[in-house]
């Protein structure tokens, strides 16, 4: 599916980076977290100091760091599709093995994070508040796992178009997290 | 015909037809026996009619992506079927199972026998060796066809289709699993029942809906194969966790309203897909098919599934929404469209497509053909919205201002009326397609001369 088929796409479509079908799992994905975004800010309406509440037993610097440790996470990836396009593949290597690593920080954190929320007693069905912070923040941890195998696949197979699709979803994954962060951690 | 064994399909083409018959007048009895609820009720009650209507239903689509596939594979992998004889085994497992079913719902003779009585779950009634029977024939089925593409050329369109038939075989092994906890029963009954229509059928209406337009517009396979893969990311991206739309309120945690409602709502992207789909390509078409029943039905099917399936599905997916509409003729409205738009318009036109070619026949005289589309597209249609207002009428009755079922019913005769009137139309319309499509047409018609529109304004 490299070579571009007159027909389906108009000339815009053609041009995106990467694989025209990772960008619809994009726009899918970008559908889904932003339908559940929508969802928790309803339902939030109903119960504004019960969500407050229930918000000031998150932890917000843990967080915090995590949001730092995934966009540089992506900032290495971005480099390393340069470098691809460059021709380097030891520094492509490199630079996805530090974006994956911290791929994998995002996760540790997030584990304790959770750890620390079900010692204290909130499980999904505690509060809706919870029900949401556990579905938004899970479905996107599973895709940080998934990124991270895929940026191990295309480190494996490496090149610039495998680079540009793999980032692509890595970037998605960041770029959810950086609109999941401030509404569900921080939105009073 | 290209390949000798294509032939196959045309006996998994009766067999079809005929159950599809017994579907129809089934569902003609049903209509009648909403307005008359004591019509047949000692020799034939309503819930052994019911089954009777649905359990046809999925046996005859089924027997037509049988057919269709027999009749697609050889084509797509540029070779003989791997085993003719096989196939025909396939089909006659398939004909006792489904006489055994028949039997078995009508005269009723062995209540509670492990092997041998029917189960009591909604539309996985069939007695287990019935089940068994049609796993036997799923297996040989997979075998021939997966035999047949290995050998030849692979194409997307093959093997999606045959990712669609290996999960449709997959998934009904669930069947087999019944537990005795009826939230987990449901549970995975939904594994059957969801990810079949809303899942893997989706990938073999996608396949077969390209096939027909490779051949009947001629667009570059290229292109068809692009959109294939865009249908089937999206049908499998919101169908698979859209099953959570079943899972609302069956006592099954809560957080399942949330995931239902979101990837379900996606659910109308594939729908709306394969309809644009089907008409970008009769748009970019260079080929002037002479079938032009078959584009019809397939038009129409791609039309119809987005808004039976995508439409009418979306009307009452959303939790806080089908908290008060589920279970109401609100479902039976989205069933009786989706079901025909998106499965049995398929069947249709492929059967369309695939006749003359089977039959060595022109195509010939297709105005009953086509006149059949309109009278059962229309009836369809003519049912669902009335189905719909009268799910509206017994939603907000019933469900908000809590009168009572029966009453209700009542209150709704005058839909139930008109029901029975789209029905009558639709059995009519399948009488004229099984003579269009049996009988041969004698004449070839000619098309008239060509009117030019002027560009030029008037004088």
């Amino acid at each position: 599916m490299s070579a571009p088929p007159q027909g389906l796409a108009a000339e815009p479509l053609e041009q995106l980076p990467g694989d025209l079908m990772m960008w619809v799992l994009i726009v899918s994905e970008l559908l889904v977290f932003g339908a559940g975004l929508a969802a928790f800010l309803s339902v939030r309406l109903s119960d504004p100091a019960g969500f407050a509440d229930a918000q000031d037993q998150l932890h917000r610097a843990a967080a915090g760091v995590n949001t730092l440790v995934l966009v540089t996470s992506g900032f290495f990836a971005a480099r390393a599709s340069r470098a691809c396009l460059a021709g380097r593949p030891r520094q492509v290597r490199a630079l996805l093995a530090l974006a994956m690593a911290l791929g994998g920080v995002f996760l540790l954190v997030k584990g304790l994070e959770y750890a620390e929320a079900i010692g204290a007693g909130l499980f999904l069905e505690t509060h809706p508040f919870f029900t949401f912070y556990y579905l938004l923040t899970g479905f996107h941890a599973a895709h940080v796992l998934a990124g991270i195998v895929i940026l191990s696949l295309v480190g494996w197979k490496a090149s610039p178009q495998n680079l540009e699709v793999g980032t692509a979803f890595w970037h998605m994954v960041d770029l959810v997290w950086v609109i999941l962060f401030p509404v569900i951690y921080l939105l009073r | 015909m290209k390949y000798q064994s294509q032939k196959i399909a045309l006996a998994y083409i009766y067999v079809a037809l005929a159950l599809f018959t017994v579907q129809v007048l089934m569902g003609l009895v049903l209509g009648y026996i909403y307005v008359q609820p004591n019509f047949l009720s000692e020799v034939l009650p309503f819930n052994i009619v019911r089954m009777l209507h649905t359990n046809s239903l999925v046996v005859w689509l089924l027997t037509g992506f049988f057919g269709a596939a027999y009749f697609l594979i050889p084509e797509e992998a540029e070779r003989e079927i791997h085993s003719p004889a096989l196939a025909y085994i396939q089909l006659l497992i398939l004909v006792v199972g489904t006489a055994g079913v028949v039997v078995t719902y009508l005269f009723n003779l062995f209540e509670g026998n492990f092997l041998l009585g029917k189960e009591g779950r909604e539309f996985l009634e069939q007695p287990k060796w019935v089940k068994v029977g049609i796993v036997v024939a799923a297996l040989i089925f997979l075998f021939n066809v997966t035999m047949t593409v290995l050998k030849g050329r692979k194409t997307a369109v093959a093997n999606i289709l045959l990712l669609g038939l290996w999960g449709l075989a997959l998934l009904f092994l669930f069947a087999f699993y019944n537990p005795a906890n009826l939230a987990l029963d449901k549970q995975y009954w939904w594994y059957v029942i969801h990810l079949w229509v809303e899942g893997v059928w989706e990938l073999i209406m996608a396949s077969i809906l390209a096939f027909l337009m490779l051949k009947l517009t001629g667009v570059d396979r290229e292109v068809v194969e692009k959109w294939l893969y865009v249908i089937v990311a999206t049908a499998l991206f919101s169908g698979i966790l859209g099953t959570g739309h079943h899972y609302y309120w069956i006592g099954l945690p809560g957080y399942w309203q949330w995931i239902g409602t979101i990837f379900s709502s996606l659910e109308v992207i594939p729908f709306f897909a394969m309809m644009s789909f089907a008409f970008v390509m009769v748009w970019k078409g260079r080929r002037n098919h002479p079938n032009k029943a078959a584009l019809l039905w397939s038009l129409g099917c791609a039309t119809l599934a987005f808004f039976g399936a995508g439409v009418w599905g979306f009307l009452h997916t959303l939790h806080p929404v089908n908290y008060y509409t589920h279970g109401t003729q609100i479902t039976a409205a989205h069933g009786h469209l989706a079901f025909f738009g998106a499965y049995v318009a398929l069947n249709l036109a492929m059967f369309t497509y695939m006749m003359p070619i089977l039959k060595g026949r022109d195509p010939f005289n297709q105005v009953l053909n086509m006149a059949s589309f309109w009278l059962m597209s229309g009836g369809m249609v003519f049912m669902t919205v009335t189905l719909t207002f009268a799910g509206t009428v017994q939603t907000h009755l019933q469900r908000v201002l809590g009168m009572n079922y029966m009453e209700v019913q009542d209150q709704l005769s005058i839909f139930f009326w008109m029901r029975f009137g789209s029905g009558l139309a639709v059995v009519l319309g399948v009488f004229l397609f099984l003579y269009a499509i049996l009988v041969p047409g004698r004449e070839v018609v000619k098309p008239g001369p060509v009117v030019r529109a002027s560009t030029e304004p008037a004088q």
